[in-house]
């Protein structure tokens, strides 16, 4: 983005403080235009006519450096690049890294479309969502054009997955593409030797490409400049990802390089970028090693600028940290990090249910919340404010304690001893030690509940309700 | 007398003129163009007599230039363009690519160093270490080519004074050593390769076994007549009682520049800074991902307590894979960034407690507890790559030391940060094709 106060996009808008947009100001709205929060089409005036001239100004000046490319169409939709930031805490990172599992055009046609099924179907429950991967990358193995378009016509017709075309024979990538043509597929990739077919095809069909250039940021941009005169911007960069040794060190540093030039404005290579840890699996011959290191690398760029990545392992041990590292590097830092302080309700709660303690970190808080909720428990659900820190930080550092849930208690008007048929309060197992001292504080029953939510229901079938004395 | 041709007998003719050719060429009499249809003409048809036309013209451009008339000037005012004959000879497909430097500059406002801090210390210093290990000295974000990263990263691995609860595939490892720190300490160095010990003496909390200081403090000499690498003292985090255990702890580690964990705001951090000074230690200041506090309890444990600069590393926390390391991860990268660009508040290095990353049920639970979960498959493989990631990631945002516990986690943990250092030598691979790998 070229601009970086709202008061110099507020002079682009019709100042008219109409209120379309959902704000009460324009120089409100501007202001969300800066923190990109809101898009710019949201404003309905801008967009007649007469305005015309000013939309498309503030527009250019709001592009994001990082151009966006589109992969796939409809809902199935994969947008990459955009970012304007070299750190996260300077605004957010946008369009998480889209990941991308491969096939091959020699595999059975029962194993594709069972690991195609597989890929589609993938998902982890996390915060009120579920965490899914993206892609199928098709290679072709086997370099045959007529093998590879019936595998891809087999993905094309198994998934609605946005799609990866994988060779560097520009026949077999022209096979594929009669197949998928309508699908918007991302071509891998054109290099120094295949790069005018390639860059044919991408024009001809109009559909977004990858620039190999293993190592070789001068033939890199090179490319991107050839290909953006040729008509098409719509480029991924793979500068190479080299598995080991000095290698990988120096693919670390290229990413580094190419991401940091484009935020600083170098147009001719800012482009997404791919990373393909794919090529774990040529340093190492035994799986469990081969999918550990893969998915250390697609961390590594995960976390450094990789836009797009293609990866092999489909093991749920590599899955689940790709996409948790995933969410961490792309989750807006600006959102709230705690609930507010209070007694809540899950379920339909009776004056026989449990009274269950947790902090106010909203992640603790919304984890606690998904294992209690799904096990349909209706329970009260106490967040003490620990000023947003976790249960287990939370007894460590002292920001819960037996007077903070006491005062928790008070200011939510909750009566234990009138509301509750057992005047108990079930704290977390990670609190155990501060027994002793919730009892003295409060007077009520204290019971230990299990060190992780995910233990409730187990925990509450043994010890719920509580034997009388 | 005119001659009539047709365009592409003239395109025909004119095609093989280049350098070599225009010898013996002789141009005589005027050449007409008839082009008939006049307005008429359809679009495509227009499109390939213009393209023809200017093939010719192009060629006699190019006879004008051999014989030393400046025609690409001529075409540039006539069309208004400013620079290049290439321009002119340019076809719809361009046939090489156009050459291209990639510069990128160095990072200008990383002016300042991360201060230098040792731990250990060998007999020519006053201890019984064979070893030291130095963290600290960047001058840019790890591995990054603006600056020469001095020391890589260390690994310290978690022993305590007695056992406790662990996940099942972190207590495979260490069993047969579980009651006994000094056996686990030497097993963690001999096969596990740490590069030093982190001794936590949790049974002194009142609320476990609230074990005496001086009981305490025997486990510390025990744990050092062990090992011959650094180590850290950790006490049980709790703040009434710390301050006594880490002040008989570091008594009987005087002279090997142990780390004291930890020095806290919401505990008697004087007596933790005043013990290091006193007896030669580091000082490890702990917060709770807030940078402002950090800033604050540094400055204390500088201004208010004459700690040393080279005696202080900051532990800003570290909070799981999934479970809040987005907050840990931003928290270092600001602290290290705000170091780097002249906090002299912050330009220390950092530690991270990795082993908290096994608190996520992820890395120890059998299964999902959500039936709408894809299956997780075996725990086992889940564990490690945990504790792995949460360290990686946090590798990236500057920290220096990490504290683990699994012998997996710890091997590719190093693996990889050692590798993005620079001193893993491996066999280069070919990426070439790539795409054809059997795998």
């Amino acid at each position: 983005m070229k601009i970086n106060s709202p008061l110099e996009a507020y002079k682009f808008l019709p100042a008219t403080n109409c209120g379309e947009c959902g704000e009460q100001t324009c120089m409100a709205f501007a202001a969300h235009l800066i923190d990109r929060s809101k898009d710019l089409t949201e404003c309905t005036p801008i967009l007649e006519e007469k305005f015309r001239k000013k939309y498309e100004e503030l527009d250019a000046l709001l592009a994001p450096e990082i151009r966006e490319v589109v992969i796939g169409v409809g809902d199935n939709v994969a947008n990459i690049g955009g970012d304007d930031v070299l750190y996260r805490h300077k605004l957010t990172f946008f369009n998480q890294t889209k990941f991308a599992y491969d096939v091959w055009d020699t595999m059975d046609e029962k194993d594709l479309i069972e690991r195609v099924k597989y890929i589609q179907d993938f998902k982890k429950f996390y915060v009120g969502n579920f965490l899914t991967v993206d892609m199928v990358a098709v290679r072709s193995t086997s370099g045959d054009p007529e093998k590879f378009a019936a595998v891809v016509s087999k993905v094309v017709e198994t998934t609605h997955l946005p799609i990866i075309l994988c060779s560097f024979d520009p026949e077999v990538l022209k096979a594929g593409l009669e197949v998928s043509k309508d699908r918007n597929p991302l071509l891998y990739a054109a290099n120094k030797d295949n790069w005018k077919e390639v860059a044919d095809l991408a024009l001809e069909y109009d559909v977004p490409v990858t620039l190999f250039a293993p190592n070789d940021l001068d033939l890199l941009k090179s490319m991107a400049k050839t290909f953006a005169e040729m008509g098409t911007e719509k480029l991924v960069l793979d500068p190479g990802t080299f598995p080991t040794g000095k290698q990988l060190r120096q693919t670390f540093n290229n990413f580094i390089k190419v991401r940091r030039a484009g935020i600083e404005g170098d147009r001719e290579i800012a482009y997404p970028i791919m990373a393909v840890p794919f090529t774990a699996w040529m340093a190492h011959d035994d799986p469990v090693s081969a999918s550990y290191w893969e998915t250390v690398v697609a961390s590594v760029f995960t976390i450094k600028y990789g836009d797009i990545m293609i990866l092999h392992s489909t093991e749920p041990y590599a899955m689940l940290p790709e996409l948790h590292i995933r969410d961490t590097i792309y989750t807006d830092p600006r959102k709230p990090v705690m609930v507010d302080p209070g007694m809540y309700e899950v379920g339909e709660p009776t004056a026989d249910s449990p009274v269950l303690v947790t902090t106010n970190f909203a992640l603790t808080y919304y984890t606690v919340e998904s294992d209690i909720s799904s096990n349909k428990i209706d329970c009260y659900l106490w967040a003490i404010d620990t000023e947003g820190i976790g249960v287990e930080a939370a007894v460590a550092g002292g920001q819960l304690t037996a007077a903070k849930i006491k005062k928790g208690i008070e200011e939510s008007g909750f009566n234990l001893q009138t509301d509750t048929t057992h005047n108990t309060i079930i704290l977390p197992g990670l609190a155990a030690r501060l027994q002793g001292d919730v009892e003295d504080e409060t007077g009520a029953n204290v019971m230990i509940g299990p060190a992780d939510s995910g233990r409730i229901p187990g925990w509450m079938e043994k010890n719920w309700p509580p034997q009388k004395k | 007398m005119a001659k009539k041709m047709k365009l592409s007998q003239i395109s025909d003719i004119l095609q093989d003129l280049d350098v070599e050719s225009l010898e013996g060429v002789t141009i005589e009499g005027d050449i007409e163009l008839n082009i008939s249809g006049g307005g008429g003409l359809n679009p495509a048809l227009a499109y390939a007599l213009g393209n023809e036309i200017s093939q010719i013209s192009l060629h006699m451009a190019n006879i004008g230039r051999m014989l030393g008339f400046p025609a690409e000037q001529l075409f540039a005012s006539a069309f208004g363009m400013a620079e290049s004959p290439q321009a002119l000879q340019t076809p719809p497909r361009i046939q090489e690519l156009i050459d291209s430097r990639f510069e990128v500059s160095k990072v200008d406002n990383w002016k300042n160093k991360i201060q230098e801090v040792t731990l250990g210390a060998t007999s020519a210093d006053g201890g019984s270490r064979k070893s030291t290990v130095t963290l600290g000295g960047e001058n840019a974000l790890p591995y990054y080519f603006d600056a020469e990263m001095p020391h890589r990263n260390y690994v310290t691995v978690d022993v305590f004074d007695m056992p406790i609860g662990m996940a099942k595939a972190v207590k495979g490892n260490y069993e047969d050593v579980i009651n006994d720190p000094a056996e686990w300490a030497k097993k963690v160095v001999r096969d596990f390769n740490a590069d030093m010990v982190t001794i936590h003496l949790i049974s002194t909390d009142p609320l476990i076994k609230d074990t005496p200081a001086k009981e305490a403090a025997k486990v510390v000499e025990d744990v050092l007549q062990a090992v011959d690498v650094p180590i850290v003292i950790g006490g049980s985090g709790n703040p009434e009682k710390d301050p006594g255990v880490l002040e008989k702890a570091a008594e009987v580690a005087e002279g090997e520049r142990v780390l004291l964990a930890s020095a806290s705001l919401n505990l008697d951090y004087e007596r933790i800074a005043k013990a290091a000074i006193d007896h030669g230690h580091v000082v490890l200041s702990w917060t709770q991902l807030e940078i402002n506090a950090q800033k604050e309890l540094n400055r204390k444990l500088m201004k208010q307590c004459n700690v040393p600069r080279d005696s202080i590393i900051m532990d800003p926390t570290t909070a799981a894979l999934g479970y809040g390391l987005d907050y840990a991860y931003t928290n270092m990268e600001r602290i290290r960034l705000a170091g780097l660009m002249g906090d002299d508040e912050l330009t220390f290095p950092m530690s991270s407690g990795t082993t908290n990353a096994w608190g996520a049920r992820e890395a120890w639970m059998v299964s999902s507890p959500l039936k709408q979960d894809s299956d997780w498959g075996p725990r086992e493989y889940r564990g490690p790559i945990w504790e792995i990631v949460t360290g990686l990631a946090l590798s990236l945002a500057g920290n220096d030391m990490f504290m683990m516990m699994h012998p997996t986690s710890v091997q590719v943990l190093k693996e990889i940060t050692q590798t993005l250092y620079g001193s893993i030598e491996t066999e280069e691979i070919d990426i070439t094709n790539w795409i054809g790998a059997e795998v």
